[in-house]
């Protein structure tokens, strides 16, 4: 009787990276500053742009030429959406699955210094290490202090419309099983031991992917005497993922930047 | 502080009057709701730098009823070490009344158990972030050493089981003590992921503290951000837009939907219904999605803001009307087969029962509760937004408590759910006209806020002053209803552990905040 039912509904499948999925390229990433942000532009009544910000992402830098520019922090983003609503001439989101990023500064937006040659390396050393892995990975996944829905999203990957399985993701209870650790939550401290013993108990080469905004920076959450406000500070982390919890096609994107296998048209905006 | 900040507020200097005053309302029928610190408080006595809580500490219990969520109080001295607990004579007290002791450091004199429950300290520190009180702790340092063990007998063993578990779950740790096959014994670490957000509340604006709200439980951000902005409405006597209170209904109840759908899919895991998971894992991407259509996020932030919505769904109503349509049939659809599923049911009958007596005495919230007779819905007793005009359709009783009946409350709540959802997108459809929000400014004040969450009810304890939050105490139901599973083992083993804890439904992350 189930078997025929599983048959109802045809294939719900998406099939992204391979083929463009509308739902995909609907989502929405973390805030961004809009292209046309030359100077550090006036804020209201002399209040300064980053008085926005709840988290404290919004920033400015003073370049060469004497002018000052807007500078956002995609991985303290928590996507409460105050500054596209207050200043949409300078803030607006950023869409699609790419929001991933191979090292921590690559999150602040505009990018803060042309370094190509970095992310090569960056991108030929993960390549290198993920080489033996590329075709099957196996996932671990260590909740340090998430709000409950990283998780939510982390197990959507396995519903039938997104079926990692395709891709031959899989879950793997054991850590001496997994290629790649999903770290979620502001990294609590009374998870700070049980992730590091879970991290060590893996086997080389060994990939950490943090999870959301409160991994990557703490969020909301942080500081705190609770938290440590993101999980690089209790392991090394290979690619940090924004978003608040981030959406399964951008987890997805993740996996797969991880080990080096988007295809060229998906991979399209993630030359950070 | 004062006690006509809020209706019913009592405050007294002795615990144990205060306690005679709690235990008779509950007797005469209001249900214990929580308790819980705050250091500061006892206004007039000058601080002390030499005692632990220099401006001494206010105990606040919390007791529902058909008028609402009230308070009474007890004001501890600067000067007190301890003070006659109220677990002996209330047992849904014990967990309150230990994390008040890891809070603050005071000792409830009686506690049948006055361990920590927060995570133990090496000796020489202690936790105690004593919130309400300015300043924040120094950074904690958990001791991995102090796993508490309780096994005596021949053949006794404890299996440890977590934080780190198979699957993608949130870090808990269970303590399973068995000979073999049964469970006598169960223990629990909780705390793993304490993240201090009541600390993180202080010193926010009211605007910014909603943002902290949705994120306290994320699986019931809707329902999270509405308590606490009730709390802030009751405050300034905002009353929201009916268009508002609308919407509001519109997100809860998908969040509803999303989140039985969700325990659903886990017992059918459990049960190893490869289909049965796939359909319902489809069936709740579906609600997520359709709740991203309407708001832009998957989970409904940034909808509920202090005084009413951000702004009406994003989608059209006639859209909306049709999704909801085609959900409700498909969903219907797919829960006859599960309940028409023998080798299934067998699971889930008569494992992990809930006696409705101890439902009763503890104040079980929401379908824990429901399923062993006892129904202290907000929406029914203590509505609030648009549910006192709109038909909250009565289910079946049931009563007997195991996890097949919640199960059965589950599916009627949803039940109850697409009947509101078809009403709201109905009158949606009519374009509610006038504003989306009421002004909300509130520069000092306190009340407490509730709205019921698809694991029962939250409630919000809000304190404000100058516009900044000094005290804020979010009250998740998963917080009140986990302890419970400590007796949820009469005659249950190893194997029908999956299903009672998935059959609670509760977050983590609402219980350790």
């Amino acid at each position: 009787m189930w078997a025929l039912r599983g048959l109802r509904d045809g294939v719900i499948t998406t099939r992204w990276p391979a083929r463009p999925d509308p739902y995909a390229a609907a989502g929405r990433g973390p805030a961004t500053v809009l292209d046309a942000q030359p100077a550090y532009p006036p804020g209201e009544a002399g209040e300064p742009l980053e008085r926005l910000c709840p988290t404290g992402a919004i920033g400015s830098e003073e370049r060469a030429d004497g002018q000052r520019t807007v500078r956002l922090d995609q991985g303290r983003c928590v996507q409460c959406g105050r500054c596209v609503a207050a200043r949409p001439d300078v803030f607006g989101w950023s869409g699609g699955p790419a929001a991933a990023a191979l090292w921590r500064e690559g999150l602040v937006v505009p990018e803060v210094t042309e370094t190509p040659e970095r992310l090569e390396a960056l991108r030929d050393g993960l390549r290198a290490r993920t080489a033996a892995l590329r075709r099957s990975v196996h996932l671990r996944h260590v909740d340090a202090g998430s709000d409950g829905t990283e998780e939510w999203e982390i197990l959507a990957l396995f519903n039938p419309v997104y079926d990692a399985h395709r891709l031959g993701i899989f879950l793997t209870a054991s850590p001496r099983h997994a290629d790649i650790l999903l770290v979620t939550g502001a990294g609590a401290r009374g998870m700070a031991e049980p992730l590091r013993r879970t991290y060590d108990a893996m086997p080389d080469p060994k990939i950490v992917i943090a999870v959301g905004t409160d991994a990557v920076s703490g969020g909301l959450a942080s500081p705190s005497y609770a938290v440590a406000g993101g999980v690089g500070a209790v392991v090394p982390v290979d690619v940090w993922l924004p978003g608040s919890p981030p959406p399964p096609f951008s987890i997805l994107h993740a996996l797969l930047l991880a080990v080096g296998r988007l295809p060229a048209r998906a991979s399209e905006g993630v030359g950070r | 502080m004062s006690s006509e900040v809020m209706n019913g507020a009592r405050l007294s200097g002795e615990a144990n009057p205060v306690w005679d005053e709690v235990t008779g309302a509950v007797a005469s029928g209001r249900r214990f709701a929580g308790l819980f610190g705050t250091a500061g408080g006892s206004g007039g006595s000058s601080p002390r730098a030499d005692t632990a809580r220099p401006e001494g500490l206010v105990l606040s219990a919390h007791l529902a009823g058909r008028d609402g969520v009230t308070v009474a109080e007890v004001a501890l001295p600067a000067t007190a070490t301890s003070y006659p607990a109220l677990t002996p004579r209330l047992g849904a007290a014990f967990w309150y009344e230990r994390e008040i002791a890891d809070m603050f450091g005071v000792i409830p004199q009686g506690h049948p158990r006055p361990e920590p429950l927060l995570l133990p300290q090496p000796p020489g520190r202690a936790l105690w972030p004593m919130p309400g009180e300015a300043g924040g702790p120094a950074a904690i340092e958990p001791d991995p050493r102090a796993v508490p063990l309780h096994v005596v007998g021949p053949g006794l063993f404890t299996i440890p089981h977590g934080p780190v578990r198979s699957g993608v779950v949130e870090s808990i740790e269970y303590l399973v003590e068995t000979p073999g096959e049964d469970i006598p014994h169960l223990n629990m670490r909780v705390f793993y992921k304490h993240r201090g957000l009541e600390k993180r509340f202080e010193g926010m604006t009211a605007a910014n503290g909603v943002l902290l709200a949705e994120r306290v439980e994320g699986t019931a951000t809707v329902a999270h951000a509405l308590a606490y902005c009730h709390a802030l409405e009751r405050i300034s006597g905002t009353a929201v837009p009916w268009a508002a209170a609308l919407v509001r209904v519109l997100h809860a109840e998908l969040e509803r939907v999303a989140c039985h759908l969700d325990v659903a899919m886990r017992l059918a895991d459990g049960a190893g219904l490869a289909v049965a998971t796939a359909r319902f894992g489809w069936h709740k991407e579906r609600v997520l999605r359709l709740v991203s259509r309407a708001c832009g996020s998957r989970f409904g932030r940034g909808v509920v803001v202090p005084g009413g919505v951000g702004r009406l769904p994003l989608i059209g109503a006639a859209d909306l009307l049709a999704e909801i349509g085609r959900l409700e049939k498909d969903v219907t659809a797919d829960v006859g087969a599960l309940m028409g599923t023998a080798s299934f049911l067998d699971r889930l009958r008569r494992t992990g029962p809930l006696r409705p007596e101890r439902a009763r005495e503890h104040g079980a919230l929401g379908p824990v509760g429901k399923a062993s007779g006892y129904s202290d819905d907000a929406r029914e007793f203590r509505p609030y937004d648009a549910y006192p005009s709109l038909g909250l359709r009565q289910p079946a009783p049931r009563s007997a408590g195991d996890v097949l009946d919640r199960l059965r409350v589950r599916w009627d709540e949803v039940g109850q759910s697409f009947h509101l959802l078809r009403q709201v997108a109905d009158e949606l459809a009519e374009g509610p006209a006038g504003p989306l929000r009421a002004d909300c400014d509130v520069t000092g004040g306190r009340a407490v806020g509730w709205a019921e969450a698809p694991q029962g009810e939250v409630i919000y304890d809000l304190r404000l002053e100058h516009g900044r939050i000094t005290r804020c105490r979010p009250r998740s139901a998963s917080f009140h209803n986990l302890v419970l599973m400590h007796e949820l083992f009469a005659g249950d083993i190893l194997t029908d552990f999956p299903f009672i804890e998935a059959s609670l439904g509760l977050s983590v992350a609402g219980v350790t905040r």
